[in-house]
């Protein structure tokens, strides 16, 4: 949105506040608090709040404070959202590496007086400035340090020690668990190799020989099962806990999941000796921030200077073990001087925009190079181009002048059109349609309020390019950019071709699957002899009345490799037929994603179709049936000419709605394999969400991916009209639309 | 009964377990899971829980937060009152102004039908998704941004075209002699349309309520990002909570996953018995 439309927002929500104001006066307005935390550091931030609150009320103010705790993975694109408009919090607790990209979309102000003098860490202290200006005030350092189980090995002197321990371990037991395929968990090992994640001049740094050597060494580790294949956070957390790993590289969060688990101690990450740098993890700053309103407010400022005090930091140091990041608080125990030592040597995170476009190509290569689909080289150099690809410009500004030409040709040609239909006396005349309005005024209203016009504003996003505070008009820009996949290879990774025809794919396997499961249980059901019919049928439509999130994401859980019940099917078939199947990493390769994304969507869906095929069955005459029977027409006969072609006419509107849902079946593809692997199994939808949410906020870009798959169902749907309409000529029964 | 005939029937049966089965298995899974007192390493294909607990449930259900006017408010009770609020009132509103747009769209011959009937189509071929940040600026343009009646408004704006789909069909197959005769014994048209045509649409009429109200009570995307209130959050937002990227607590999100199922499908099955009429003469045409 550019300025001006912003600005008429703004009158227009100042233009009803004035009109619903009917209530008195409030007291004042609370400060708004956003955090990401959870357990003991939620609590502790409650402790603080509360502190200042009572402080505050002990000198006869009321403060107000409201809080509101939102996902990790949420927060960053909330946060943009919000504050932009003038909502969202004053306050919000988040990682330093963000600030360049809270700065560009001004949704971080400088903290002014909130920041108490030569308190803090030189390192921290340096990681919230950005061009000689403190955009936050440090809480916390976060990085990774080494778990080391003492029952099972000692402290190593360098990286090589701990592969060798995996000799002398017992089997079954990883030398060492750390997430593998995250870059966040890469970097240590790509530090120590020389390499950089964030070259020079925001280019993409994980490239070039020492990044490939690093992960060569990556390989080898999960290659020799030294380090497990597909760990995430939690089977880092599982299999240290279980004493199923010897060593775990993790973050100071680890440690409150440990109570009464194995025996533990936590040293910094060890040397590599073959280069001889150290394992440098990324530090993180977590620390607090004023959105421009927050920095605006006296009470937001002093709150800030409150929770990043000395009582608040030893507090939470204290309960929830997390180092701070003031040098007046000192390390109470061998974990929290373990994590400040490795803070010294850690590398803070860049706070750069583009620090946070380089996360999902890392991550793509390294699932492609650990899982041994990629050579080094080319699976890095495919992330690079990625990463350019996020970060291209936008199109440059056009003039908006053809586009009003071509407006006001179209509308006198409507014009034209309205007034020579009139002439031709198509239809009824508008006076003959006024008792039918009557019905209609409130649903045009609605309609237009409710649907058409965010639809408008939305489809109009598509002419926009560049960040939402700074938006510029740039035509058919957007459009010229997609439809040559970005000057890439036509049918290279990502590009909407590529996309399209896997969203075809989806929806024809899937719409295939619901049809013909559908039709034979519903056929099935429809057996005058068949017992316990009634019981049958409630039962199989459960899926249909469960949400289908929770579908999605129990069965996300069920195709986990390590722990999901396909993988117990497995393991029970093996153990009954005496056969030897592998369980399947589903998400690591585009055929087993796709399948476990359209078994989801194939249980979620049949039920639909089941239902309307007993509905269309009852419509069957019995008659014509037995006339069939008593011609000697055989059962198959009797099925496909005579039972399917009378349903046909039933079955396929709910063929072609049950193709549209499928199209743009969001939930199922974002929850189940999030387009995993290397978004191959994407669809449109996910894809637009991905540009709108996750790359960068190009809310024109994606906007214009809407479009497009409007105009691909509208056009898609039409052409099927008109083979349905030649299809219903040919054959019996009419069309119903 | 012949052989051959106990023989077909006795595949029939198999047959319709197996699909039986493939139906169950998950939400089985979601069962076992959440009544699993300690998180089991190793998979498993039977769904039994391992030292069954009920401590999951009793975590979601009792989650309370203390509020900065030092009021303890239970969270959870909360969210389930606007879950059910904001689906009742999207269900109501959007079949409210849907069926008498729907009669009309059956009944009458007017100027722009055509054209409006493909328009109000068209609509619903363009991604929810992607409507989603238009529908913030409005909502934040008139002050409803963190409001159930803001989010009621967006639901309605797919619960509304969908109903006059669905119910335009199940007026169009009711026989418009039955009207005609009322209209000999002198009801206006109008007086028809609600003494004859809707009480004998009352099973298409419930379905659409129900199709109306399980979209917006499974709602998580839009409800996710316009709410910034916990006590204001749906409860798919409060679920969506329990499996973030860093750590998920799956024994939590199954048994919150139950507990919210339970309402909708009790509502289901409430309906069920008028799905395939309510289906078979409205709904999928379109």
């Amino acid at each position: 949105m550019s300025h001006g439309s912003r600005l008429w927002l703004r009158t227009l929500w100042v233009a009803a506040l004035f009109v619903l104001w009917v209530g008195p006066a409030s007291a004042a307005e609370p400060v708004t608090v956003w955090h990401a935390y959870r357990g003991d550091e939620e609590a502790a931030l409650q402790r603080a709040l509360a502190e200042f609150r009572d402080a505050a009320r002990s000198r006869g103010e009321d403060v107000k404070i409201s809080t509101l705790a939102i996902p990790y993975d949420a927060f960053a694109s909330k946060i943009s959202a919000a504050v932009p408009l003038g909502d969202g919090p004053h306050v919000f607790i988040d990682s330093h590496e963000r600030l360049g990209d809270y700065r560009k979309r001004e949704v971080v102000a400088p903290v002014g007086d909130a920041l108490e003098a030569e308190a803090f860490l030189p390192a921290a202290l340096d990681a919230v400035t950005l061009d000689a200006q403190v955009y936050a005030v440090p809480l916390n350092l976060k990085s990774l340090a080494l778990y080391v189980n003492t029952d099972l090995v000692g402290v190593p002197d360098n990286f090589e020690a701990i592969v060798a321990s995996a000799d002398s371990l017992p089997s079954g037991v990883y030398a060492l668990a750390y997430e593998a395929m995250n870059p966040y968990a890469h970097a240590p090992l790509l530090h120590a190799f020389g390499g950089t994640m964030l070259g020079e001049d925001d280019s993409f740094g994980m490239v070039g020989p020492q990044a490939e050597a690093s992960v060569a060494f990556a390989l080898s580790l999960v290659e020799s099962e030294v380090v497990p294949s597909d760990a995430d956070g939690a089977l880092v957390t599982n299999l240290f806990r279980s004493g199923k790993a010897a060593y775990a590289m993790s973050g100071p969060w680890l440690a409150s999941d440990l109570e009464g688990g194995v025996p533990y101690q936590v040293v910094p990450l060890p040397p590599l000796a073959q280069t001889g740098r150290p394992l440098a993890p990324f530090l993180t700053i977590e620390a607090v921030m004023l959105s421009p309103k927050g920095a605006a407010s006296s009470i937001a400022r002093d709150l800030v200077r409150h929770l990043a005090g000395k009582d608040a930091a030893s507090d939470r140091q204290r309960s929830a073990r997390i180092p701070s990041a003031r040098i007046d608080v000192p390390s109470s125990d061998a974990l929290l001087t373990a994590f400040t030592t490795q803070a010294t040597t850690a590398v803070p995170m860049p706070t750069s925009a583009a620090m946070r476009s380089t996360w999902e190509p890392a991550r793509q290569a390294l699932r492609k190079i650990l899982r041994g689909q990629k050579e080094p080289e080319p699976a890095l150099v495919e992330a690079q181009r990625r990463f350019r690809d996020v970060r291209r410009p936008p199109p440059p500004p056009a003039s908006p002048w053809p586009a009003i030409v071509l407006a006001a040709l179209s509308l006198i040609g409507a014009l034209v059109w309205v007034t020579r239909a009139r002439r031709a006396n198509q239809g009824p005349t508008f006076r003959q349609s006024v008792h039918a309005y009557r019905y209609l005024v409130h649903a045009i209203v609605a309609v237009g309020v409710l649907v058409i016009l965010p639809l408008s504003v939305g489809a109009g996003t598509s002419l926009f390019a560049g960040p939402s505070t700074d938006m510029h008009y740039v035509g058919l820009g957007n459009f010229v950019e997609i439809l040559t996949a970005r000057g890439g290879e036509l049918l290279g990774s990502g590009s909407f071709y590529l996309v399209l025809l896997v969203t075809l794919l989806w929806t024809v396997v899937n719409v295939v699957f619901h049809l013909g499961i559908g039709l034979a249980v519903g056929l099935l059901l429809s057996r005058p002899v068949l017992k316990m019919k009634a019981v049958y049928r409630v039962l199989l439509i459960v899926p249909w009345a469960v949400p289908n999130y929770v579908t999605a994401l129990a069965w996300k859980g069920m195709f986990h490799r390590q722990f999901g019940a396909v993988t117990g099917v497995i393991n029970a078939t093996n153990d009954l037929l005496g056969t030897s199947l592998e369980p399947i990493s589903w998400f690591a390769q585009f055929s087993t994603a796709f399948t476990a994304n359209v078994a989801t969507n194939v249980w979620l869906g049949f039920p639909f179709m089941m239902v309307v095929t007993i509905g269309a069955l009852t419509s069957v005459p019995k008659d014509v049936l037995e006339a069939a029977e008593v011609d000697g027409a055989s059962r198959w006969q009797r099925l496909t000419r005579v039972t399917l072609p009378i349903i046909r006419p039933t079955l396929m509107p709910a063929v072609t709605l049950g193709a549209i849902w499928t199209f743009n079946m969001f939930n199922v593809v974002f929850l189940v394999s999030g387009g995993d692997p290397d978004s191959s199994t994407d669809i449109l939808v996910s894809d637009a969400y991905r540009w709108a949410f996750t790359r960068e906020a190009q809310y024109g870009y994606a906007a214009a991916y809407a479009v497009l798959i409007f105009l691909l169902l509208f056009f898609g749907t039409k052409i099927l009209d008109r083979w349905k309409a030649r299809w219903s000529g040919s054959g019996r029964g009419e069309a119903s639309e | 009964m012949t052989r051959a005939a106990k023989l077909e029937s006795a595949l029939v049966h198999v047959v319709l377990i197996g699909a039986v089965i493939f139906a169950l298995y998950p939400v089985l899974w979601v069962v076992a899971l959440a009544l699993s007192g300690t998180p089991s390493p190793e998979p498993h294909a039977i769904p039994i829980p391992s030292e069954p607990t009920l401590e999951h449930f009793e975590a979601v259900a009792t989650a309370s937060r203390v509020t900065p006017e030092g009021e303890t408010i239970w969270l959870f009770g909360r969210q389930l009152l606007n879950s059910l609020i904001v689906s009742t009132a999207t269900a109501a509103v959007g079949v409210l102004i849907a069926i008498p747009a729907a009669y009309a769209l059956a009944r009458f011959e007017f100027a722009g039908k055509q054209a409006g009937t493909r328009s109000l189509l068209a609509t619903q071929m363009f991604p929810a998704v992607a409507s989603a940040i238009p529908l913030y600026l409005v909502l934040d343009a008139v002050g409803l941004l963190n409001s159930r009646t803001g989010l009621v408004l967006c639901y309605a704006s797919t619960s509304v075209p969908f109903a006059i789909f669905q119910l335009r069909a199940a007026f169009e197959s009711i026989p418009i002699d039955l009207e005609e005769a009322a209209m000999v014994d002198g009801a206006t048209q109008f007086q028809a349309f609600v003494k004859v045509v809707l009480p004998i649409a009352r099973p298409a009429i419930a379905v659409t309520t129900l199709f109306a109200f399980m979209s917006a009570y499974n709602e998580f995307i839009l409800a996710a990002t316009f709410l910034d209130d916990e006590s204001m959050f749906t409860l798919p937002v409060m679920l969506q909570r329990f499996i973030g990227e860093y750590d998920a607590q799956w024994e939590k999100f199954a048994a919150g996953a139950i507990i919210v199922s339970i309402p909708v499908m009790a509502l289901f099955y409430y309906v069920q018995r008028h799905l395939v009429a309510g289906l078979a003469s409205g709904g999928v045409k379109g």
